[in-house]
């Protein structure tokens, strides 16, 4: 088509808009058509994921239900674990799953917030790549490698350089010394938190280094301007631009610690007791279903699908919660 | 000609099958413990006769459960079922390979085999009665070695298991307050305090050599693989034994295997002067009136050519073969009774 074309076909397509050829209409009708295709079908992929879900969760309970029944919601806080007695509590499992994680986020929630701070706001450039590069990779890196790198590499340098020395210092004290008592052998709670720490390190990092670098500078300037110092820039102007995608980003580590098997069940201990301290093994729900699921049978077996849902129920309440927490901040400010 | 053209078909369709029929894999589930050696068989099997078996090493409980869902020919289990169960379901039971559960230890300045346990000592260490390795029990056992003031970390298997039915079978059948307490079976609540647990026998033997004062069991082959240090135990008539091929070989051949229907027996604490205490056979479960007649004739075939000609395989991969006394009385008392 020429340009003499185009320009003369211009006041016609104005009197196109009065009145519709019959070849628009088509057009529109095959538009609408489209839409209303695309839209069923992203609506029916999202759906996919919800119907998964509710499977999984109600197949989960299908299978526990002989455990639930059993033993009741006491099922929860038993703390006994005898498979020949058939005798079973969550209580061991529960207590392991949480306190590794938790010790994993108070290790990792610090340094993760050390790194993106750095990265983003005081490396040089030339360091910058490099080091958010090794940060990534390390998130790359398969679980069962952290797993084997507890068990040979951290697990005997544990015992021997803090283990042992901590509860020579630590162990007799009032009030806190039991937390270090117990065996010094390199397996336990706190070995475990410590290993998951590094598995989730990379990911809280990542995020939170992300997050930070889209805080326009404008307003990074601007503080620097009025005369604020890193810390108050990174305290007044970038923690509460970012608040959403902070705790995003410790949830994502949270939930993999929660769930992660392999590494755990290296370096946990793998002992269905109630840990005393911080140094005694214990089992998280996830090393449990991995140990015991191959030879498990009848009830046994429902009581590790029972154990699964719970795993379930907690990583969801978790999440929920964080959730409320957030809205509930942002309602704060809005006021 | 249509017609003719359909039968043509229908025969070639049936030769067919006939044909996969024949070439058909045997398949089975179950123990881990003898996977390896059921492996090597049928690796050597199948370049001779062309039949593959699709063994798939699940654990004894899951090899149990294949059975009985019939969706394997055969199923494989460390901890035998009792006869009543057997009875139940209408299958058979038969000893196919034999191999050793030993205790190893993680101390230093010691040589494999040099220091001594009996049962019921070890029991106490398991029950976490026995903490450190200088007690006065241990010293008595060995004089003249002067055992260091350390630690004893009790090592076990963390996923159930068939080496821990059959050491915990032997912790029961040597002291009474395991067997009243803790009792046997894939996986038992683990009474002492200094318990840690490890994945497989590679799990155990990783941490056994990596914690100092360090005491688990293992099978034998990790034993040797790993060149480990373990102990001597006495058996029932009161001699101290090293476990090797001839100490299993001798539990076995001491044994009474028809005493319990489904050759169901326990071969710790077996007597004779040569036994390690804690041998163990692995079973084959099997239906006695099949589905799938030709499937279970094939599976029958290839443990008789196992029988026959897989002695030096088991010993290359430190099993122990069933002596041959042993394998006549499974092929005319067992085998006799699956429906062909």
């Amino acid at each position: 088509m020429s340009v003499g074309t185009t320009m003369s076909s211009q006041p016609v397509s104005v009197k196109m808009t009065d009145a519709p050829t019959p070849s628009m209409v088509s057009i529109a009708k095959r538009q609408r058509l489209q839409d209303i295709v695309f839209h069923r079908l992203t609506q029916s992929l999202s759906l996919l994921v919800l119907v998964a879900l509710l499977g999984i969760i109600v197949s989960l309970f299908i299978y526990a239900w002989p455990a639930f029944h059993k033993f009741g919601i006491q099922f929860i806080w038993r703390a006994e674990w005898d498979i020949i007695n058939e005798e079973f509590g969550a209580a061991i499992a529960i207590v392991g799953t949480l306190a590794s994680a938790g010790i994993a986020l108070l290790i990792a929630v610090p340094l993760a917030f050390g790194i993106a701070l750095f990265l983003t706001e005081t490396c040089p450039v030339w360091l910058r790549r490099p080091l958010g590069t090794a940060v990534e990779l390390l998130a790359a890196v398969p679980s069962i490698i952290y797993g084997m790198f507890g068990l040979f590499v951290f697990a005997p340098l544990f015992a021997d350089h803090f283990q042992v020395p901590v509860q020579k210092l630590l162990g007799s004290m009032p009030l806190i010394g039991f937390l270090f008592g117990g065996s010094t052998n390199g397996f336990g709670i706190l070995a475990a938190g410590i290993v998951l720490a590094f598995m989730v390190l990379p990911f809280v990092a990542a995020v939170m280094r992300d997050v930070f670098e889209i805080v326009p500078p404008i307003l990074r300037e601007s503080a620097y301007g009025l005369g604020c110092t890193t810390w108050e820039v990174v305290r007044r102007v970038v923690l509460p631009y970012t608040q959403k995608g902070v705790i995003g980003g410790v949830m994502l580590g949270l939930g993999r610690a929660l769930g992660e098997t392999m590494a755990v069940t290296f370096v946990i201990g793998n002992a269905n007791r109630m840990p005393t301290s911080l140094f005694s093994p214990g089992t998280s729900i996830a090393s449990t279903l991995a140990n015991e699921f191959g030879e498990a049978a009848d009830f046994h077996l429902s009581t590790l699908f029972a154990l699964g849902f719970l795993l379930f129920v907690i990583t969801f309440v978790v999440l929920s919660a964080a959730k409320i927490m957030l809205l509930r901040a942002e309602k704060a400010k809005g006021l | 000609m249509k017609r003719v053209f359909l039968k043509t078909v229908a025969v070639a369709l049936a030769a067919l099958a006939v044909g996969n029929a024949f070439a058909a894999d045997i398949t089975g589930a179950g123990a881990t413990f003898p996977f390896p050696m059921y492996a090597k068989w049928a690796e050597a099997y199948k370049k001779e006769t062309g039949v593959g078996l699709n063994y798939q090493s699940i654990g004894s409980s899951g090899g149990i459960r294949q059975i009985r869902a019939k969706t394997v020919a055969f199923g494989a289990t460390d901890a035998p079922l009792s006869g009543a169960e057997l009875e139940k379901d209408g299958m058979v039971q038969f000893p196919a390979i034999i191999g050793g559960t030993v205790p190893v230890v993680n101390l230093d300045g010691f040589k494999p085999g040099e220091l001594r346990v009996t049962g019921a000592v070890l029991a106490e260490m398991y029950l976490g009665k026995i903490t450190k390795w200088n007690d006065a029990k241990l010293a008595a056992l060995n004089p003249g070695k002067t055992l260091p003031d350390q630690n004893i970390t009790i090592v076990h298997r963390a996923d159930g298991s068939g080496t821990t039915f059959n050491w915990t079978d032997y912790l029961s059948s040597v002291s009474k307050e395991w067997a009243d307490t803790v009792g046997k079976g894939a996986a038992v609540k683990w009474p002492a305090q200094s318990s840690v647990g490890g994945k497989g026998n590679e799990g155990v033997a990783a941490n056994v050599t990596r914690v100092k004062g360090a005491l688990g069991y293992v099978e034998y082959a990790y034993v040797k693989k790993n060149n480990m240090t373990f102990l001597q135990l006495q058996n029932a008539d009161g001699k101290y034994v090293a476990p090797d091929d001839a100490t299993f070989a001798a539990a076995a051949a001491s044994a009474d295997w028809f005493s319990v229907p489904g050759m169901g027996i326990s071969m710790v604490n077996a007597k004779g002067a040569n036994s390690w205490p804690v041998s163990t056979a692995s079973f084959i479960l099997m239906y006695a009136d099949p589905a799938d007649k030709a499937q279970s004739a094939e599976v029958l075939k290839f443990f008789d050519w196992a029988f026959k000609n897989g002695k030096t395989m088991a010993a290359d991969l430190d099993y122990v073969p069933l002596p041959d006394a042993l394998t006549a009385q499974i092929r005319s008392k067992v085998w006799s009774q699956i429906k062909k």
